[in-house]
Order: structure tokens, then C-alpha cells, then sequence
């Protein structure tokens, strides 16, 4: 039913945008915890820093992300020597973009289900012998757990949708940076690709359509085992 | 066993705290807002005082002055707060196996289903705890609690989020715990009956911050000065007595006190039990000579001890009944009018109804 081409772009497309997700959750916790818990002044600008890709253009993004981590910017040049760690023009780079964009998405859900926790129960655990990196992985967690997966799946279809950012910063290369996006975009804009672009949008709608299915499904799972009071 | 002398400061409010219990079941009393919950939290571990030192069952838990702070997890404190704070994302079973995974799997199934009788939560266990009302969510509390192998146990007014009908429910299985467990207990409460009911022995009450009494419970009842306003009704004295007989006829029992009979409504305990009845001084007659043809089935003979004034109208008795002592409150005009003295011979009269809503308490070991 698919072509290779079509094959090639959507596991590309999948691949990126579940990379970017994975790569991207614990820090989106730690920072999610930090705004939910801090007492800190500061952390209003820490939470407009987060929230910057959200209003930013992204192409403004994309730009950025080429001049800050570019092969001949310092911190480029010092990942790539370090740790061969190269994003520019790289599938690396497509989930670097999409991971960043999709940032703000991943830590707002996570964020306000931290908030939306009792610390009074994470007492009651701690008084129960629980050590505090115990309460949080046996209480806190969990409890957190339909933030963190309603947080997935928007950052997820951010990833997946995410083009501003990613042709400016790890451009259109058919089967390394080329995501489903990119490559309707470039069908659409070559003469007689609108069949193409067409099948290329369906398929990118069958796969919004099933991770947001997907995503409710185990959100419902999680709510009855664990309704609130 | 416990031994608190504590200094801290919350915003405006100060706590300054120094008492210490060897009894085994320690009453916190004092009106809301007095600092009885920032005293338990310290004790647990929650909150780090500025200054002073603690020490639970015998073991230093606090000291400012040689920098020991026992973190609240390793405390070994089964906490159990006004509310339940149970953990929504697990059943009941798994609640109350929380704390015995940290203790190193030292629950035996034996002691587990022991927990569960003597709650009575077996029909709970697999239910989601969100679906259980407030009494049963507290009574799975409490199992929490003394699972987790707690050194002791400390009670925040567990009754006190509870609808009346709940109180009466969960009531009776915090009295069992005092009875059946042989923890020490800190129990919390602002209520004098359901502190008289399970602290009996030994209370500490506290106000704006302070410890304004630290003692027998009997002698802080006679103290309605520190009882405040609302409760200065209750004073009055808590004799330790006997169950004699029961009376089924009647629906009542026979207590033996001192070898004076008292009758009340039906005790749930067996003959030769101790239990201890909190008499109020204002539910006390005073009669020069034994009265005859009246009503009140309780008439203990006895010696007037002191007599003090209380406010523009009335006086305090005490009275020996026996090893024992009974408190009356009466008019002054009623004391000048019997002539009053101490040394004198007198007689107590009480109606048993009046001792009819009054707590029972089981006196654990006796």
C-alpha cells in the first residue's frame, strides 16, 4: 500500500518525533518540577524561557539553533568533537527541532499535575519509611502519570508536525532530515505532486488521528485505576 | 518514653514546648490553632525546629545542640492525620502494605490479617480507596500506620474530618488500638470526651504555643481554668473503678468504687475489669445526710477535703470518697446554707443518667 519513498518518510517522521519525545522527557520533568515546586522569584523566567518556541516564530527558532549549534559555531564544533554529536543537516538536528518546539507542550501538562498533587500525601509516605527519592518514585510519579502522558502525546504530534524550525536548521534531505511535513511541502511544490501530497497527508492524518486515540485509551486506564478523591 | 523540648517559629506564631510522658497513651490537648499538630509534625520529622531536642521511645530523635536530625523516614512514626491521605493510585491492600515494603518485608501474614480483624477492613482490601467513605478511609489509615512497624503511634484528631455518625464508627477501633497495641501513643485531640475516652492517664495541654498543663488527666479535669470556655463544663474528676456485676434487667452495671456501689448505664466490659468514669463536678449533689426516696441510684459517702471559689456565684468541693477523689460544683449559697467545711461528712449524690453519655475507658493490661 505504501511506497518505499512514502515508507522511508513516515518511519523517518516516527523515528524523529519519538526520539525527540524520549530525549526530552526528563528534562521536561526536571524542569516541570522545578516550576510546580520552586519558590524561587526567578522562575517566571525560566517558565517564559520554556515557553519561548510556543510564540517564536520557528523559523526564528531553526535560525537560532544554526547559528547556537552549527559545525562552525563553539558549542557545534565542541559536540561534535567531543562527543561526535553533529545536528546541522542531520536526522539528530530534525529531533533536536522537533524536541525543542514541542517542549513548552511536554512541560505544561506535566507541570500542572505536579501542582495538582497533595504534598500532604507525599508527608504521610515519608513518615511511612519512604526516603524521599522513594516518595517520588512511588507517590509522586504516579500520581503524576496523566500529565505526563497527555504532555507525550502533544509534544509528539508537535515533533511530528514540526517544520519551520527543522528545514531551517537541518534542512530537506530525502531520508535524513526529509519528515512528513517537509517532504508534502516539497511535493506540493513540484508540478503533478499533488497525488502524492495528498497520500502523504492522508497518512500524516492516520497517525495524529491514532496517537491521539492511542493516548486516550491509556489515559483512561490510568484515571480508573487511580481517581482522584 | 517520650521527651519533647522544642523552640520554633512559624511566621507570627512561636512554639515554645517542653513536656514529657512515661505513660504509655500521652493526651495532646488544646484548642485549634494552640500548636498541637506543629508538635506532632516535629515529632515526626516533618518540620526541623530551631532549637531544642526530641526523643521518642527512648531514642534521640532531634538534638540542635549535637546537630542530630533523624530524617522523618527513618523515624519509624505511624502518623495518622486528620485526614487520611491515602494513596489514591493504589487499593487498599497495597495502602496498607506501603510502609512495610520500606521496612524491609517485615510483615508476617499474621500480623497483617491481625490489622485487618482488628479494623475490621477485610471487605475493603481490593477496592480502590477512592470509593470507601471517610470512616473507612481513616480505619485503612490507621492500619497504614501500625503496619508500618512503627516505634509509635501519633494520632492528629482522627475523628476530626468525620461526620458524627463516622466519629461513632472509627471511635471504637481507635480505642482498641490504645488497648490491643502495645504502642506508645500521642493522641491529638480538642475534644475533652474523646480525649478522657482514650488518653486517661496522662494528658498535655497546650495553648498559643505553650504547654499550659503536664500531668495526670485526673487533676488537669479538676482544672476547668485550663479546659477553656466551651469546656469548662466538663471538669470534674475520673475515678478509676471496677466492674462489679451487670445488671441486665436493668440495663445497667455495677461498679465497685472503693466499696461504694456506683450504677451506669450498661459497660461493655466483664466483672472484675477496671474501667474509669469521668464524673462531672457539675452533675455532683451534695447532701449533708443520706438522702431517702430519691431518684439518683448513686449516693458515695465521703469526706469534704477543700473548698475553693470559682467566679461571683460558685464554689469547688473535694471530696474523699474512699482512696478517691470526687469533684462537686455547687452554689455558694448551697455551700454556706449545708455549712460547708472541710473534714466534714458528706454525701455525693450523682443519677446514673448522668454518667450515661460519659466515655468508658478500657485500662489497657489491667
Amino acid at each position: 500500500m505504501l511506497s518505499s519513498a512514502q515508507a522511508e518518510v513516515l518511519s523517518l517522521s516516527l523515528w524523529v518525533a519519538t526520539t525527540a519525545v524520549l530525549a526530552s522527557l526528563l528534562p521536561a520533568l526536571a524542569v516541570a518540577w522545578f516550576l510546580a515546586r520552586s519558590r524561587w522569584r526567578g522562575k517566571m523566567l525560566v517558565d517564559a524561557l520554556v515557553h519561548l518556541p510556543l510564540v517564536l516564530p520557528p523559523v526564528v527558532t531553526g535560525y537560532l539553533l544554526l547559528v547556537g549549534l552549527g559545525r562552525n559555531s563553539l558549542v557545534g564544533s565542541w559536540l561534535a568533537e567531543t562527543f561526535g554529536l553533529v545536528f546541522a543537516f542531520q536526522w539528530t538536528g530534525a529531533a533536536l527541532a522537533g524536541a525543542i518546539m514541542g517542549f513548552p507542550l511536554l512541560v505544561r501538562p506535566i507541570r500542572l499535575s505536579l501542582e495538582a498533587i497533595d504534598t500532604r500525601v507525599e508527608a504521610a509516605a515519608a513518615t511511612l519509611g519512604a526516603s524521599p527519592v522513594w516518595v517520588v518514585l512511588t507517590v509522586t510519579v504516579p500520581l503524576a502519570l496523566p500529565g505526563v502522558i497527555a504532555g507525550m502525546v502533544l509534544a509528539f504530534a508537535r515533533a511530528l508536525g514540526e517544520f519551520g524550525a527543522t528545514i531551517t536548521f537541518a534542512s530537506n534531505i530525502p531520508g535524513e532530515t526529509r519528515t512528513l511535513p517537509i517532504a508534502i511541502y516539497t511535493f506540493i511544490q513540484v508540478p503533478g505532486g499533488e497525488n502524492e501530497a495528498l497520500q502523504l497527508i492522508l497518512i500524516s492524518i492516520a497517525v495524529s488521528l491514532s496517537a491521539l486515540i492511542v493516548s486516550e485509551l491509556i489515559a483512561r486506564r490510568v484515571k480508573r485505576l487511580q481517581a482522584p478523591l | 518514653m517520650l521527651s519533647v523540648d522544642v523552640t520554633h517559629r512559624i511566621g507570627d506564631f512561636s512554639l515554645d514546648c517542653r513536656f514529657c510522658s512515661d505513660e504509655r497513651v500521652t493526651g495532646l490537648f488544646g484548642p485549634s490553632g494552640a500548636g498541637k499538630s506543629t508538635l506532632l509534625r516535629i515529632m515526626a520529622g516533618l518540620i526541623r525546629p530551631e532549637r531544642g531536642r526530641v526523643e521518642i521511645a527512648g531514642r534521640c530523635v532531634f538534638d540542635s545542640a549535637n546537630a542530630i536530625h533523624v530524617p522523618a523516614h527513618r523515624r519509624r512514626i505511624g502518623y495518622v492525620f486528620q485526614q487520611a491521605r491515602l494513596f489514591t493510585h493504589m487499593n487498599a491492600r497495597h495502602n496498607l502494605r506501603y510502609g512495610a515494603w520500606f521496612a524491609r518485608g517485615k510483615l508476617d501474614a499474621a500480623r497483617f490479617d491481625q490489622v485487618v480483624d482488628m479494623l475490621d477492613i477485610g471487605p475493603l482490601l481490593d477496592r480502590r480507596v477512592a470509593g470507601l467513605s471517610g470512616g473507612e478511609q481513616q480505619r485503612i489509615a490507621i492500619g497504614r500506620a501500625l503496619l508500618s512497624n512503627p516505634a509509635m503511634l501519633l494520632l492528629d484528631e482522627p475523628l476530626a474530618s468525620l461526620d458524627a455518625a463516622r466519629k461513632e464508627e472509627v471511635l471504637p477501633y481507635v480505642e482498641r488500638l490504645s488497648v490491643e497495641t502495645q504502642l506508645p501513643i500521642v493522641f491529638v485531640s480538642h475534644q475533652l470526651d474523646e480525649l478522657l475516652r482514650l488518653a486517661n492517664r496522662q494528658v498535655v495541654a497546650v495553648r498559643d504555643g505553650r504547654v499550659a498543663y503536664s500531668g495526670p488527666t485526673a487533676e488537669f479535669l479538676a482544672r476547668p481554668d485550663l479546659l477553656g470556655a466551651d469546656q469548662a463544663r466538663d471538669a470534674g474528676a475520673l475515678l478509676r473503678v471496677r466492674v462489679r456485676a451487670h445488671q441486665p434487667a436493668d440495663g445497667l452495671s455495677e461498679l465497685d468504687c472503693g466499696g461504694q456501689s456506683l450504677f451506669v448505664p450498661r459497660v461493655d466490659q466483664a466483672p472484675g475489669r477496671a474501667v474509669t468514669v469521668h464524673v462531672r463536678a457539675r452533675d455532683v449533689m451534695l447532701a449533708r445526710e443520706r438522702p431517702q426516696a430519691i431518684s439518683a441510684l448513686n449516693i458515695l459517702s465521703g469526706t469534704v477535703e477543700s473548698l475553693a471559689a470559682d467566679g461571683d456565684y460558685a464554689v469547688n468541693v473535694l471530696i474523699d470518697v474512699g482512696d478517691q477523689r470526687l469533684e462537686a460544683r455547687v452554689t455558694r449559697r448551697s455551700a454556706q446554707h449545708l455549712g460547708l467545711a472541710a473534714g466534714q461528712p458528706i454525701h455525693a449524690v450523682i443519677k446514673s443518667l448522668a454518667l450515661a453519655e460519659q466515655a468508658w475507658e478500657r485500662l489497657g493490661g489491667l
